[in-house]
């Protein structure tokens, strides 16, 4: 790591602290959000960009989160601060059921997989009234009072965010992260060096629904509010969008993204209605143009202007 | 992170707190009279949506959008269709465009979820279409009230009425969309009905937005009612009528509908297969009453359709909440006056040509129609009223207290008398 | 009355629209290895101008000839885009992806968010005698056709060049190629071929499942389901998944209404789990 990459860090991180000094409340919750959808962007590209097995079930697994810790706290009363290792439980036991699943296959077919296990995740959620509240949903406070303050809130979140970015980018540093990358580019050659191709990418997978779960519990704490539509398909493609318009295994493309997404929806938003429109020329364009991602090509564009 | 990165985050950054820096602040009472507008203009019940946007504009277009001497601004918000864009709309329309009160939204869930916001953040909420009972019920919000609107299980219960005493019938299979708004309708209607002496032979749910049907008019055939009463909304009313005639069940099984199956809104894109369907509601846009052909003429020169339910609700809300604005001098600041006023205000120039005003828990108590189904000169079908019930309020003929004791209507409890 | 009968009937219908649809997304995935995510969005369109232009002309086929024609204009500015992105399978399923929002949301700008239904000809409308029950004659209409164009791919499978080159190149499209044929010139004409039964299936699906703003991503999910059953690029996978399917959902919605989407997506997660070439796909 080099000097002025940690400088770039450290000024980021402090832009971001002093926000709730200088924006408004929307804004506030606005960068919140964010925050939290950037952890999402981030699972998904735990799998994604390191281990090449491109996901359609995040938004699920997020959801699952959302629903077992607004359920644990409106319904079932428990403290709002183990809402936090409830729902990453929940998380991770359908993450360990969808990677049993899904671990045999890969490219296309993992995505449909994928795609086909979420949808049974919102089918549940819909239909299962008496637990989820159908499509009404399930409602009601369950922050932490000390996170009452939105600004409380904020800090927590960016603290979680920040941790949480630090302990990913350990683990894509680490052994087992860059044998994932291994499986990503070839895996029968990892095979044939020994590797248990099947066991490293279900606990690539486990770990990326940990993170999915994570960012569930939080947004269930900004929120208030849990219905299907927070498992639905849409979410995943909106996980998945994040991912690849900040740059598919730059991990920080996650956090890139999910800012580009949030921001434009919210300033598109204003002017028409058409941004179902505009996500889907972003992602055409993207593909045809920059697949790599804003930090892909930025990254690109660093190694070249280096060679010079 | 390198440095094009860096420039872009901050960029980014300085971009929103310009943009966020933009905020007036207004000095009390002397800017315009800001609303929120919420409503699904994509998404599934899109053409709804529209429509609550189409007939609140209508209002303020007929009136110059003026109070007193403030300004109206509508500020319209696309809630999708879906509850989490909804909440997020909601903050930004109270949080950053800094709305004086919000109102709209079509889908129930979108709906539940932004009154808990609102619960949260004192802003003022009105809902002519969300028609979820215990908002006016077990879990009444003081800051919501239903303007212009009606509680689900309110509406269906003159049609049992109906059915049972004039219509001789005594045995009923209800089919409907598997979610509270459908819960709650079947059970206002199997609770009347039962109680009167008539059975519930099977109820039948199915999932929001089931494209066949069949399966289900093969059971209904099989369980052989008197009448079927169908409380669908949408696509979904759409092909359970289209079906119904395909199957030829029209005219061997009697089609009772909920208000929204029959609405304008379903049965302008269908043909003869809607004829002759009873539904019961407030609004009948075939009333021959001097407010509601003038509302009905003047919506159609604007629209090229008749109204829906979605547009006469919010027509109404706007003339409401225009009564109420005037009535506290256009300080709509001063919440709890504000809320107060639209509490009292009894609407007197309503398209349906009667006063209304809310009962104590901030729902309106109506006459409804039981209307039918019929085809006017030009070939297109709309709702005729054919019988009054007169001052219908959400609890019917019940004592409130006692009502509220019994559990909110879902799929388990409808509300069935045990013989 | 015979429930069973009848619910066999209402199973057979649906399988036949299932059918049409899934057919021109198994061959597209079969031969040119791609997942168009638009296909929903394709059925939807080629249904709203069945229906405009349907009303305005008075003649249902003048309707469907239309739809065939828009859709195959799409399909083409589809495969022109797709070309940007020749060699990652990912990136165009992801590029199909968005222009499946693209589409829907055109089709909310330009034809609205009513429910419309495309008209259907005197003929075929109202109930008739069958196996002793009075079954909507569209349906059977609907059924018939989807037959009779398994009978017509068929046969366009097996007894012709085009059909030939389709199958070699679903097993193995180096080869063709290398064997001098124009492999681009396959592939335009079986991404045609796709579209031209996505409209046929969006005009007739369009008259009695009704159109809507969401209608393209629930037939897309069910087509998914089918071909994933079926098999990549199996005309009778096609055929065997879209039967599998609708007997699932029909049955499934009366014995376990609970249960809804599970009833479909569980066998097909299980499937694709331990045979993900689905019944009757080859393993490459």
């Amino acid at each position: 790591m080099n000097i002025p990459r940690v400088a770039w860090i450290v000024l980021a991180l402090t832009a971001l602290a002093i926000m709730p000094a200088v924006a408004p409340p929307y804004l506030l919750s606005l960068a919140t959000l964010i925050l939290i959808y950037a952890l999402l962007a981030m699972s998904v590209d735990i799998l994604a960009g390191y281990a090449g097995r491109t996901p359609l079930c995040h938004g699920a697994i997020f959801g699952t989160a959302t629903y077992v810790a607004m359920y644990y706290v409106t319904t079932a009363g428990g403290n709002p601060w183990l809402a936090l290792p409830v729902g990453i439980a929940a998380a991770l036991g359908v993450s360990l059921v969808f990677s049993v699943l899904a671990v045999r296959t890969n490219g296309v077919y993992f995505l449909l997989l994928t795609l086909a296990l979420g949808m049974i995740v919102w089918g549940v959620c819909q239909r299962w009234t008496s637990v989820s509240g159908g499509e009404n949903g399930i409602r009601g406070n369950a922050r932490p009072a000390m996170l009452a303050d939105p600004s409380a809130f904020y800090y927590f979140v960016l603290a979680v965010g920040a941790l949480s970015t630090y302990a990913i980018w350990r683990f894509v540093r680490s052994p087992f992260g860059l044998s994932l990358k291994g499986i990503r580019e070839s895996e029968s050659r990892m095979r044939s060096l020994g590797y248990n191709t099947t066991r490293h990418l279900l606990l690539g997978f486990l770990f990326s629904g940990l993170v999915a779960g994570l960012s569930g519990v939080l947004y269930a704490y900004f929120n208030s509010y849990v219905s299907p539509s927070s498992v639905a398909l849409a979410q995943s493609v909106k996980g998945l969008l994040m991912v690849i318009v900040g740059g598919v295994g730059t991990l920080f493309g996650g956090i890139v993204g999910s800012a580009v997404i949030i921001v434009l929806e919210n300033i598109v938003s204003s002017f028409t209605e058409r941004w179902s429109m505009v996500l889907g020329a972003l992602f055409v364009l993207t593909m045809i143009f920059a697949p790599e991602g804003i930090l892909g090509k930025a990254r690109a564009a660093l190694l070249t202007r280096r060679k010079r | 992170m390198d440095r094009r990165n860096f420039v872009k985050s901050t960029a980014a950054l300085g971009g929103l707190a310009t943009f966020g820096a933009f905020d007036k602040v207004l000095a009390q009472g002397a800017g315009p009279i800001k609303i929120g507008l919420m409503t699904p203009l994509t998404g599934v019940v899109a053409s709804g949506g529209r429509e609550i946007a189409e007939g609140f504009q209508l209002y303020w277009d007929q009136t110059g959008k003026r109070i007193g001497n403030r300004e109206v601004q509508v500020f319209v918000e696309d809630d999708g269709s879906n509850p989490d864009i909804a909440l997020q709309k909601a903050r930004k329309l109270t949080e950053q465009t800094k709305v004086d009160f919000l109102i709209g939204n079509l889908l129930a869930n979108t709906g539940l979820a932004v009154a808990e916001y609102a619960k949260t953040s004192g802003i003022p909420y009105f809902i002519p279409v969300i028609a979820a009972d215990d908002l006016t019920q077990r879990q009444r919000i003081p800051n919501v009230i239903r303007v212009a609107g009606y509680s689900a299980s309110q509406m269906p219960r003159p049609l049992a009425d109906y059915a049972y005493k004039k219509l001789g019938i005594r045995k009923v299979v209800t089919i409907s969309q598997d979610y509270t708004f459908g819960h709650e309708q079947c059970g206002g209607f199997a609770q009347v009905f039962t109680e009167l002496g008539g059975t519930i032979v099977s109820q039948l749910w199915h999932p929001l937005n089931t494209q066949d049907m069949s399966p289900y008019i093969a059971q209904i055939q099989g369980a052989a009612p008197d009448a079927v009463f169908a409380m669908e909304t949408g696509a979904d009313a759409t092909r359970l009528i289209q079906q119904w005639s395909n199957f030829g069940m029209k005219g061997k099984i009697r089609l009772l509908g909920a208000q929204n199956a029959t609405d304008q809104s379903v049965i302008r894109t269908l043909g003869a297969e809607a004829e002759g369907i009873l539904s019961s509601a407030h609004f009948a846009e075939g009333n021959d009453n001097p407010a509601t052909v003038k509302f009905v003429a003047e919506y159609q020169a604007a629209f090229k359709k008749l109204p829906s339910i979605y547009g006469f609700s919010h027509y109404s809300a706007a003339m409401w909440l225009s009564e109420a604005i005037k009535r506290v001098n256009s300080n709509v600041e001063d919440r709890p006056r504000l809320l107060d006023a639209v509490r009292k205000t009894v609407l007197s120039g309503s398209p349906l040509g009667r006063q209304v005003r809310l009962d104590e828990y901030g729902n309106p108590v109506y006459d409804v129609f039981i209307r039918e189904v019929v085809k006017r000169p030009d070939g297109t079908f709309w709702n005729k009223p054919i019988e009054t019930y007169p001052g219908v309020s959400q609890f019917w003929t019940y004592n409130p207290d006692s009502y509220l004791k019994q559990p909110s209507y879902s799929r388990t409890f409808q509300g069935i008398k045990k013989v | 009355m015979s429930p069973a009968v009848l619910q066999l009937l209402n199973s057979l219908t649906f399988a036949a629209l299932l059918f049409l649809v899934a057919s021109g997304f198994t061959l597209i995935f079969g031969l040119m290895r791609i997942v168009n995510l638009a296909h929903g969005a394709m059925y939807l369109m080629g249904g709203y101008v069945a229906y405009a232009v349907t009303t305005s002309s008075g003649s249902f086929l003048v309707g469907l000839l239309a739809a065939m024609l828009a859709v195959t204009v799409l399909g083409l500015i589809t495969q022109a885009l797709l070309r940007f992105v020749k060699g990652s399978e990912l990136r165009q399923v992801l590029l199909t992806l968005g222009l499946a929002l693209i589409l829907n949301d055109a089709a909310l700008v330009i034809f609205g968010g009513d429910t419309f239904s495309v008209p259907v000809s005197e003929g075929l409308r109202g109930a008739t005698q069958v196996f002793g029950v009075f079954y909507p004659r569209y349906r059977l209409f609907v059924l018939f056709v989807g037959i009779a164009v398994l009978v017509l791919l068929w046969l366009l499978m097996n007894r012709t060049r085009l059909g030939s080159l389709i199958r070699a190149g679903v097993d193995d499209a180096e080869t063709v190629e290398a064997m001098g044929i124009n492999i681009r010139l396959v592939f335009v004409a079986t991404f045609g071929l796709g579209m031209v039964l996505a409209a046929l299936a969006g005009a007739l699906g369009g008259a009695f499942l009704s159109l809507y703003p969401t209608a393209d991503s629930e037939i897309l999910v069910y087509s998914l389901a089918v071909v994933i059953i079926g098999g990549r690029g199996s005309l009778a996978g096609a055929a065997v998944g879209s039967l599998a399917v609708a007997l699932l959902s029909t049955f499934g919605q009366v014995w376990f209404p609970e249960l809804a989407y599970f009833v479909i997506f569980g066998p097909m997660a299980l499937l694709l789990a331990f045979r993900p070439h689905g019944l009757f796909g080859r393993v490459q």
